[in-house]
């Protein structure tokens, strides 16, 4: 078990020696943050000495080698624009993020298991097709449409919930929450559900394919053959199987939207990390964004790790692969 | 038809004209048409028939097993006196495991693959009785010694993947047992596992069955399985029952040209590494069988006479069969 966890940390090194490689050379190419730093009328002179100071003067390879010595100190660079460690910027956004992604997830698991166990157990019936019908507009229609007509509705029609920030914030530690005031949950719900329809519709479909394939095996017609009560069957038997593939559908999604919310955070101004990417993208901020590309591959690694580790909590059989 | 006791005791089953169509796009899939069976306390039949013929719809029938499109749209089925399907959902989940138990054909498939052995096995007998955990447990190790698994404890403790298939159906077999039911339904049980395997079970379901009065239905489309097993057997052939009688009547004097086709198609001693005869011909589609004995395609007696379907022909107390022309002139 101990060996399986540390070949897959050795494994997580490599992707990101890699990734860094990637990012590297890819931001290069994306263009040159020096039009950014200086204004408009500087002079060539002035551009070369502003160049210079942020080493952007030196060949590619060894603006690399330096940045990889200074990675693997934890030290990722500091922002062009405002001087703070990117590390530091990232970290400080983190919080919302995870957050607003942990709440849409959330409420993703909880509407999207029920329904698609629904759906599976009775594919006739019509409230079964009404929510299959539904899941496919909830995935097809594109993130930022759902979230203005969220807004339409919500905000400019009925006026009931606000559209932009996070709110009122409480400060927890070194970490600033939302979900703690009534102002900032009430910022929370819109960006929550837009996020979080896209989700559950995917939950639902994943929920209602595998609650229809283990409805139909043997097993389950046994546990009726010896007489255990529905409800029985559907929590202990049905449940355990459907979740396998629940799991690894929802910690994948999970990680996804971390990692790249940056549709939604750009839509409500949510001041989380999916906004500071595509802040630092379109400044050319460069250590802000190899720094973010890092680190989320990183997360995203991890949680595969840790959806990985769950997987064997609840599927007894994928232990016995992992041995050998 | 009706296979009559030899005995006066009161039927612990009866299967009456039961029909068990599945209704698909295509037309009524009549899987069980027109069955007929009984079954006496503690006593073992065989139910034999090729791929299809309906025995496990039968089996499913009686538990009140069959979900849709299947449906029961006539007969009866009587267990220890009582109609079962008058029966509600609540009164039959009480029947089933406790009373009449059952055992399916594939032992990697009939055990849940999350969840223990001990577990699958206690929520067996809570299901019917209000019993401690511990209790339980006790007495689910107690009926592993019985159908032979070594260091149960350790057994009990196991996911099904640990185990191999003939432990699993062994396992399968004690939780057909747990509640020492009247009537164990045993679909296939060894048709998965090997031979060696498959003669052992066989003798020890046979024992347990004898030593707690257990009736048995043992469906299998292997002759030879049963022949040293059951008390009975009844042949079926596409949704119907077409011959019964005791089983050493069936062997040496088979009625029905299918079961006489069944019993040349079984290797035995003195046919070994001969030529086997095997019944040419396939399972009619059970879409549209129309009027007519259903196995007139296949037969080597049939007649125009075959074209009308044949009733039941009574011989003696306990041996019927339907057919025209039967095999040794069905006039003994
Ligand atoms: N869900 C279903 N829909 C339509 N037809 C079905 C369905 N289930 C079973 N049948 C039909 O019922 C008939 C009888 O099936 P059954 O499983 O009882 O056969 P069997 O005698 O047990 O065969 P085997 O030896 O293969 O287990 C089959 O011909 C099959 O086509
Ligand atoms: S009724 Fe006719 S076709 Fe059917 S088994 Fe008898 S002889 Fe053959
Ligand atoms: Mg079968």
């Amino acid at each position: 078990m101990s060996a399986f966890v540390i070949n897959r940390l050795l494994q997580a090194f490599f992707v990101l020696l890699v990734m860094s490689v990637l990012v590297f050379v890819g931001i290069y190419l994306v263009g040159d943050p020096i039009s950014m730093l200086v204004s408009p009328e500087a002079t060539d002179l002035e551009r070369d000495a502003v160049r210079e100071s942020f080493g952007l003067d030196r060949p590619i390879f060894v603006q690399y080698i330096t940045f990889l010595g200074s990675a693997l100190q934890g030290d990722f660079g500091r922002s062009f624009l405002t001087g703070e460690p990117a590390l530091q910027l990232i970290l400080e956004r983190m919080p919302a993020t995870v957050e607003l992604v942990g709440f849409a997830m959330f409420f993703s698991v909880v509407i999207g298991v029920p329904l698609g166990i629904i759906a599976g157990l009775r594919p006739e019936a019509t409230f079964s097709k009404v929510i299959m019908t539904g899941s496919i507009f909830g995935f097809s229609l594109p993130t930022f449409w759902v979230g203005m007509v969220l807004i339409m509705l919500f905000a400019v029609q009925l006026g009931i919930l606000p559209t932009s920030g996070r709110g009122e914030t409480v400060q927890v530690g070194p970490i600033e929450l939302s979900i703690l005031t009534l102002d900032g949950l009430r910022h929370l719900i819109l960006p929550a559900l837009t996020l979080g329809l896209t989700k559950a519709s995917l939950i639902i479909r994943v929920t209602r394919a595998a609650t229809r394939e283990i409805q139909a095996m043997d097993y389950i017609k046994f546990a009726r053959a010896k007489g255990l009560s529905s409800s029985r069957i559907l929590r202990v038997h049905l449940l355990k199987n459907v979740l396998i593939p629940i799991i690894t559908v929802a910690g994948l999604e999970f990680g996804q939207a971390l990692a790249f919310a940056v549709v939604t955070e750009t839509v409500f101004s949510w001041p989380g990390m999916g906004k500071l990417l595509i802040d630092s993208i379109l400044t050319l901020d460069r250590p802000v964004v190899v720094a973010y590309v890092l680190i989320m591959v990183l997360f995203l690694v991890l949680l595969n790790l840790v959806i990985d580790l769950l997987y064997m909590v609840i599927d007894p059989s994928s232990r016995e692969k992992v041995r050998d | 038809m009706t296979a009559r006791q030899t005995t006066d005791t009161m039927p612990l089953l009866r299967v009456q004209n039961l029909q068990t169509h599945f209704l698909t796009r295509f037309g009524a899939v009549k899987a069980v048409d027109g069955v007929d069976l009984e079954l006496a306390p503690g006593e073992i039949l065989g139910l034999v028939g090729e791929s299809g013929s309906g025995k496990s719809i039968t089996g499913f029938s009686i538990l009140g097993l069959i979900d849709p499109p299947g449906r029961i749209v006539g007969g009866s089925i009587e267990f220890d006196g009582r109609d079962l399907l008058a029966m509600k959902e609540r009164e039959l989940r009480r029947l089933r495991g406790n009373d009449i138990a059952v055992v399916f054909q594939d032992p990697s498939m009939t055990l849940n693959p999350v969840l223990r052995v001990d577990t699958q096995m206690i929520e067996a007998i809570q299901a019917h009785e209000t019993v401690s955990s511990a209790a339980a447990r006790q007495r689910a190790r107690d009926v592993l010694v019985k159908v032979g698994i070594p260091s149960p404890d350790e057994r009990l403790r196991c996911y099904p993947f640990e185990l191999s298939g003939g432990m699993r159906q062994r396992i399968a077999i004690a939780i057909a047992l747990l509640n020492r039911p009247r009537l164990i339904i045993a679909d296939e049980p060894t048709t998965a596992l090997d031979v060696s395997i498959q003669g052992q079970i066989i003798h020890e379901v046979r024992e347990l069955c004898r030593e707690t009065g257990t009736a048995l239905i043992w469906v299998t489309h292997d002759l030879a399985v049963i022949a040293g097993l059951a008390d009975r057997i009844a042949v079926m052939y596409a949704g119907r029952i077409v011959e019964t009688g005791e089983t050493d009547e069936i062997i040496h004097h088979p009625m029905h040209p299918y079961t006489r086709g069944l019993i040349d198609s079984v290797p035995s001693g003195s046919t070994r590494g001969a030529r086997l005869h095997q019944i040419e011909g396939m399972t009619p589609s059970l879409l549209e069988l129309g009027e007519g004995c259903a196995f007139r395609d296949r037969c080597h007696r049939a007649t125009e006479q075959c074209r009308e379907t044949p009733g039941v022909t009574s011989l003696g107390n306990t041996r019927e069969f339907r057919c025209w022309h039967p095999e040794t002139g069905g006039d003994q």
